[in-house]
């Protein structure tokens, strides 16, 4: 919004407008700039931890587990700045997974059974839709019962087994590379720029942000924004599928747990890019960054062998510290 | 004659009336599936399940009730337990109750913390609690070193009050439940500060208008919400008799949360009652008994929670609708 009022500095208003800020604080002020230089930071503290991470490689292949979780992110930064918040991807992954193997144990061929499981993904995703547009009731807590019944759901599908033998090519996806770069990786990657692309540059990802800032202007503006919400949250529970059979086919075996806590990796991605939790703002690109971030910190954390179990506090310490400076820069921004 | 009819079209007409129904109805049927269920057996294995839910039932109810949630509370039950249960272990010499005290303490504090990230930052309570969740996790491995405090180390007497009785054959704990949710009536019903909680949480822009002071009185809820749950989690170490770091209180918020819902207390603040808390969680209690008795798989249950916070979010909805129309409709008149 700021870089538009730039465009046109001499506002005829009748009440004198704000001098504009100067481009350059406009610039550096932003959320994405702090992701960027925390970026830097950790790969520096990162390198010195350990020689391993001067090798890029190495990060690459580490980053394939956090790739599934980064997708879904990529999304749910589009249902952030809608005003709206799903808190079900990661269950919706398992169940979707369980429904791919399921299937496949039926006897279903791989092909179909992954059709299925895009589909469950595309249905979980529209029941959200329904209970939050149709019903109009509070996304997140509607997206806080789904994520138990999703979850359970799963749990009854596949019992506390765990469902495997997969055929080799299905299997090992994260080891599968294309230019030296890990497939996950690179999904993830196109997904980004794809979407990047979408929400900054086409009138749809505007009108993402509309509906965002003000909801009513937007049903005023024209702006068909149940729709545009339902289509949100679809496209939620379809990636949210697609990072489901990503998960299977890395660990070549599913179980109801799989992904299990997920929803905060995924919210802490978005937190982290700068996306505002009230909606209206944030960017694709801090969330491509917030990944990348995450990856880094979790990857240290490995290697300078702290145990995963307390990796959990850092991760909710920079759930909250992020919320909280990302909050403050909008509330300098909006002065 | 006529006064008597109002009163019971009244009686009916609140949403605990029709929680009751559902919960005898549920009896009913199925005693008479499973005649095994009607018996005193069920109903001190319900008894049992219930006083963990309740207590931080309670907790959960307030923050609800003030237009907040807090997913935090199974990671504060379980640093509490933990705490307590290393002290047990590690000073077997002190008095049980110093135990008892820095669980409640410390869940009072872990409380008070969310309640002022929530309030300085205006934040929602919904993230803030999330990431608590896993902060508060992550801290509980850190200070127990990722180590179970097993059954040898849980003192006897605490364990004893999950099985004797002072009177009528019902046990310490679920004494010490019910005692909690009579104290939470009193306060919320008859205290100024619990009619502030309503007030807050039915629009939270004229509480203040009304020389509420909301800062205050939200740190509150939130430190009596974190309280309880640590209580519960010595109401865990008595009824299971150990405390896992990697166990205890995963996923219970959710739980607590479903009990809550399905009690009427709506998730848009400002409603809510104790008595329907307790009914929903003796609702939730039985339904847990019941599916191993009906045989239906364990698997069942965490879908079940999860449809029964969407069911009752729908019929929340439906409630506040209907309530709309009859007040239009009364001003009409």
């Amino acid at each position: 919004m700021s870089t538009e009022t730039h465009a046109t500095p001499q506002v005829s208003a009748v009440r004198d407008a704000a001098t504009p800020r100067p481009r350059w604080q406009v610039i550096v002020f932003r959320p994405e700039t702090v992701t960027f230089l925390l970026l830097i930071i950790a790969i520096i503290v990162a390198s010195n931890l350990s020689p391993f991470f001067a090798n890029f490689s190495f990060i690459l292949e580490s980053s394939t587990y956090y790739s599934e979780y980064s997708i879904v992110a990529l999304v749910l930064t589009m249902v952030i700045i809608s005003g709206e918040i799903d808190l079900s991807p990661a269950s919706t992954m398992a169940l979707t997974a369980c429904t791919f193997a399921a299937s496949y144990q039926a006897g279903v061929p791989i092909p179909a059974a992954m059709v299925l499981a895009v589909i469950a993904g595309g249905l979980l995703g529209a029941f959200n839709g329904l209970m939050v547009i149709v019903f109009q009731l509070p996304s997140i807590i509607v997206t806080i019962g789904t994520l138990t019944l999703y979850r359970g759901l799963a749990q009854v599908l596949a019992g506390d087994k765990s469902i495997g033998k997969f055929p080799t090519w299905f299997v090992g996806l994260d080891y599968r590379e294309l230019l030296g770069i890990p497939v996950p990786v690179l999904i993830f990657v196109g997904a980004s720029i794809v979407l990047g692309l979408i929400v900054g540059m086409t009138i749809f990802g505007r009108q993402i942000y509309q509906i965002g800032t003000s909801e009513v202007a937007a049903r005023h503006a024209g702006i068909r924004v149940r729709a545009i919400k339902m289509g949100l949250f679809i496209l939620m529970g379809l990636t949210s599928a697609v990072a489901g059979l990503m998960a299977a086919s890395r660990l070549g075996s599913v179980r109801y747990d799989l992904a299990t806590g997920g929803e905060l990796q995924m919210v802490l991605m978005v937190m982290l890019g700068g996306t505002y939790i009230f909606g209206g703002r944030g960017t694709i690109l801090g969330t491509f960054l917030a990944s990348w971030l995450l990856v880094i910190i979790a990857t240290g954390m490995t290697v300078a062998n702290i145990v995963i179990t307390s990796q959990l506090t850092v991760m909710g310490l920079l759930l909250i510290i992020s919320i909280i400076a990302t909050n403050a820069i909008y509330a300098r921004n909006q002065r | 004659m006529n006064a008597l009819s109002q009163s019971f079209g009244l009686l009916f007409r609140r949403r605990e009336a029709g929680i009751f129904v559902m919960l005898v109805l549920f009896c009913i049927v199925v005693g008479i599936i499973q005649p095994r269920f009607a018996s005193l057996e069920t109903a001190r294995i319900v008894a049992l399940a219930i006083p963990l839910i309740l207590v931080s039932a309670m907790g959960q109810m307030m923050v609800i009730v003030a237009r907040h949630v807090d997913l935090s509370i199974g990671s504060i039950l379980g640093f509490s337990a933990i705490v307590a249960g290393m002290i047990f272990r590690d000073h077997a010499e002190l008095p049980i109750f110093v135990g008892v005290l820095a669980a409640i303490g410390l869940g009072a504090g872990l409380g008070l913390l969310n309640g002022l990230i929530v309030t300085i930052f205006k934040l929602p309570s919904i993230i803030v609690t999330l990431g608590t969740l896993s902060l508060y996790r992550g801290l509980l491995f850190l200070a127990s070193d990722s180590r179970q405090v097993d059954p040898q180390y849980i003192p006897k007497p605490l364990i004893q009050m999950s099985q004797t009785s002072p009177i009528g054959g019902i046990p310490w704990i679920v004494i010490i439940a019910f005692a909690v949710a009579l104290l939470t009536y009193f306060f919320l019903d008859h205290t100024r500060i619990g009619r502030q909680i309503y007030a807050i949480g039915s629009n939270p822009t004229a509480a203040p208008l009304r020389g509420i002071r909301v800062v205050p009185v939200t740190l509150l809820v939130f430190t009596i919400s974190g309280a309880l749950a640590g209580l519960a989690g010595i109401i865990y170490a008595s009824r299971f008799g150990y405390v896992n770091p990697g166990i205890t209180g995963v996923g219970f918020e959710f739980t607590v949360i479903a009990a809550v819902v399905i009690g009427g207390v709506s998730i848009n603040g400002g409603v809510g009652t104790v008595l329907g808390t307790v009914l929903g969680v003796i609702l939730l209690g039985a339904v847990n008994v019941a599916l191993p008795i009906l045989g239906v798989s364990a698997f069942w249950q965490d879908a079940i929670y999860g449809a029964v916070i969407l069911v009752a979010l729908l019929i929340d909805r439906s409630v506040r609708r209907r309530g709309l129309k009859s007040l239009v409709a009364g001003n009409r008149a």
